[in-house]
């Protein structure tokens, strides 16, 4: 009898801990499937709607479809979606290894100046005709978007390889990046024609439209390059929020650890800034209502960082065509009005600290 | 048994050496050893040096029957962290570093185990942000053993302990350090402890080891005087064991 509720005593933490991970594994399935949802919603939705068994059954058997409603899905709206999942989700992921490797809560790629180089490239192609990368002037747009975001990265990235440059002073950084380039931005659309002038205003509020099948590709080929390197980090990430002595004691490599992740996150949001413009507010807060939802053990924080992101944008995308029928509006601008109010609710109910 | 010893170790932080020469005879494992000094004097970067944490001169001399460098644990000073984390995958993340994302019931029993021997299995729950100080040092002691080290250096361990943790956090380490064989090098300041529960003592001292060997040996009135600057006696108390009694700073 005394040996039973001793044996009861001893496994009751195990048995706790077994029911916090599968409510964490049901609630990361349950995104899942409301993604899908959202997916399938926002094909639906458009100039021509159509329900939601016309877009499963063309998604699943499209033989069977008109011809019509065939190309509208797969070549039309399906690259949209699907850029706003890997947008959401890459900009999410970025966001929640930032928010690891740099100790803050307000590290994300809008906030550490990634997306501000990234818009002021794309607006001295719009604005100055100026291709960074002459050989493909036809993509000089996002090329320069890139090719600036990177610059940004590797500021960054350079700078926290610096003795003496702690976690604080890289944010500091990334925030006077924002500053420089927001004004520099500012400068070439004072000097704009008023034609470059809104292009380039539409170009720093973040759109889908321009979404293709190549550029979906390309933003899902960096997701699932990077994705796999943070799981086999994801111990060692983990221990980093526990503090840099405790990580070290542990055995890791804190500074090798801290550059390599931040060289993947370099690449991981500067692709889809320069493909969709600024979308900020997905890369901050993606990462939080994960980490709200699950905790930050990256087995299951990471995963829920890529659906977070990617919920997020889709069920943006959703509304920005529900809003006004018949017009798109634009999604930089949606996200955060979609996603703000939500946040909130978390905020506000959430009794555990969130950070 | 494991066993390490010290020979010409220093250690500098850039430039700067804030350590240097430390030697000692063969610490065995089995016992405790005390590192006693003032603040600033090198205790913490002792241990940094010993994990191979901080780098500078000289050689940590290991025994061969040790499994490797990575049996060699240090916990660290401050504890302080606000990871959303449980105190139990807290712990959980200490042991797994390095391992696969499957997680054994034998892993999580072992956990169990050692939040029970600390009496912490009622905070296995809670968040480590929601923890008052002494609670959070005794996770992080919890994060050492887990890793079941053969070599452990605590620094300061039980500093934001009340008497009866301090007593049973060091009563327990000991007879752990006498039933594994694990070697226990533990910072302190409270000499009383190190005179109750280490074998022996190293005394730090301005970068610089002043002296080493049984704590009995080490712990004397002329060294609380030159080192502490406060004028001690070490007698023997009613039960016939040493004790010291501070009686006056001096300046
Ligand atoms: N990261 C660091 N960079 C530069 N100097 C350091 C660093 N950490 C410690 N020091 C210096 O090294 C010396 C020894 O510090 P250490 O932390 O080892 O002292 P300690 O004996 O552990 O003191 P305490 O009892 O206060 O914990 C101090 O003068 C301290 O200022
Ligand atoms: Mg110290």
């Amino acid at each position: 009898m005394a040996l039973a509720a001793e044996q009861l005593e001893t496994t009751t933490g195990r048995v706790q801990y077994r029911a916090l991970a599968f409510r964490r594994i049901v609630l990361i399935c349950g995104m899942v499937v409301a993604l899908f949802l959202s997916v399938s919603i926002d094909m639906a939705l458009g100039p021509a709607n159509y329900t939601l068994s016309e877009v499963l059954t063309s998604l699943f058997s499209s033989g069977t479809v008109s011809d019509q409603l065939r190309v509208v899905i797969w070549d039309i709206r399906m690259p949209i979606a699907l850029m706003a999942i890997t947008v959401g989700a890459s900009l999410s992921v970025a966001g929640a290894q930032m928010q690891t490797i740099l100790a803050n809560p307000l590290a994300s790629p809008f906030t550490l100046g990634i997306s501000a180089a990234a818009g002021f490239g794309a607006a001295l192609g719009l604005v100055g005709g100026v291709a960074l990368f002459p050989a493909a002037v036809q993509f000089m747009i996002p090329i320069n978007a890139f090719l600036m975001a990177m610059a940004a990265a590797l500021f960054i990235h350079f700078a926290s390889t610096m003795r003496g440059v702690t976690v604080e002073t890289i944010v500091l950084l990334g925030i006077a990046l924002v500053f420089t380039f927001n004004a520099l931005l500012s400068l070439l659309e004072y000097l704009a024609s008023e034609q470059a002038l809104a292009a380039v205003v539409f170009w720093t509020m973040g759109s889908l439209t321009k979404a293709t099948w190549p550029k979906v590709w390309i933003t899902g080929a960096v997701l699932i390059f990077a994705v796999p390197l943070f799981a086999r980090q994801a111990w060692a990430l983990t221990a980093l929020r526990l503090g840099e002595d405790k990580a070290a004691s542990l055995g890791i490599n804190v500074r090798r650890l801290r550059l390599h992740t931040m060289m993947t996150v370099s690449l991981l949001a500067a692709i889809p800034v320069s493909f969709v413009g600024t979308i900020g507010f997905v890369g901050l807060v993606g990462p939080h209502i994960a980490r709200m939802l699950v905790g930050e053990d990256q087995r299951f924080f990471l995963p829920a960082s890529v659906l977070c992101g990617a919920l997020l944008l889709s069920a943006t995308s959703v509304v920005s065509k529900t809003i006004i029928p018949g017009a798109i509006l634009p999604i930089g601008v949606i996200t955060a009005l979609v996603g703000v109010p939500f946040f909130f609710i978390l905020i506000f109910t959430n009794r555990r600290r969130a950070w | 048994m494991v066993g390490l010893a010290l020979k010409g170790v220093g250690a500098k932080y850039g430039k700067h050496t804030v350590l240097s020469d430390v030697d000692t005879d063969v610490l065995n494992g089995g016992v405790m050893t005390a590192v006693i000094g003032p603040n600033a004097a090198g205790k913490s970067t002792l241990f940094k040096r010993i994990a191979g944490l901080a780098p500078g001169p000289g050689t940590v001399v290991l025994s061969d029957t040790l499994k490797g460098p990575e049996t060699i644990c240090y916990m660290p000073q401050d504890t302080g962290a606000n990871a959303v984390l449980t105190v139990y995958e807290s712990v959980l993340l200490a042991s797994k570093q390095g391992s696969s994302w499957k997680v054994r019931d034998s892993e999580l029993l072992e956990i169990d185990r050692i939040l029970q021997a600390l009496r912490i299995d009622d905070l296995a729950f809670r968040g480590l942000g929601e923890l008052s100080g002494g609670q959070r040092q005794l996770v992080s002691i919890a994060q050492a053993l887990v890793r079941k080290p053969e070599i452990l250096l605590m620094d300061e361990p039980t500093s934001a302990l009340d008497l009866f943790r301090q007593i049973e956090v060091l009563g327990f380490m000991r007879s752990l350090a006498a039933k594994s064989g694990m070697s226990v090098l533990i910072a302190l300041h409270d000499l009383n402890h190190a005179l109750r529960y280490c074998s022996n003592t190293i005394v730090i001292a301005r970068g610089a080891m002043v002296a080493s060997g049984p704590t009995d040996d080490v712990i004397t009135d002329s060294m609380l005087r030159d080192i502490y600057r406060v004028e001690a006696r070490v007698e023997m108390c009613s039960h016939g064991k040493p004790v010291v009694i501070v009686d006056h700073s001096i300046l």
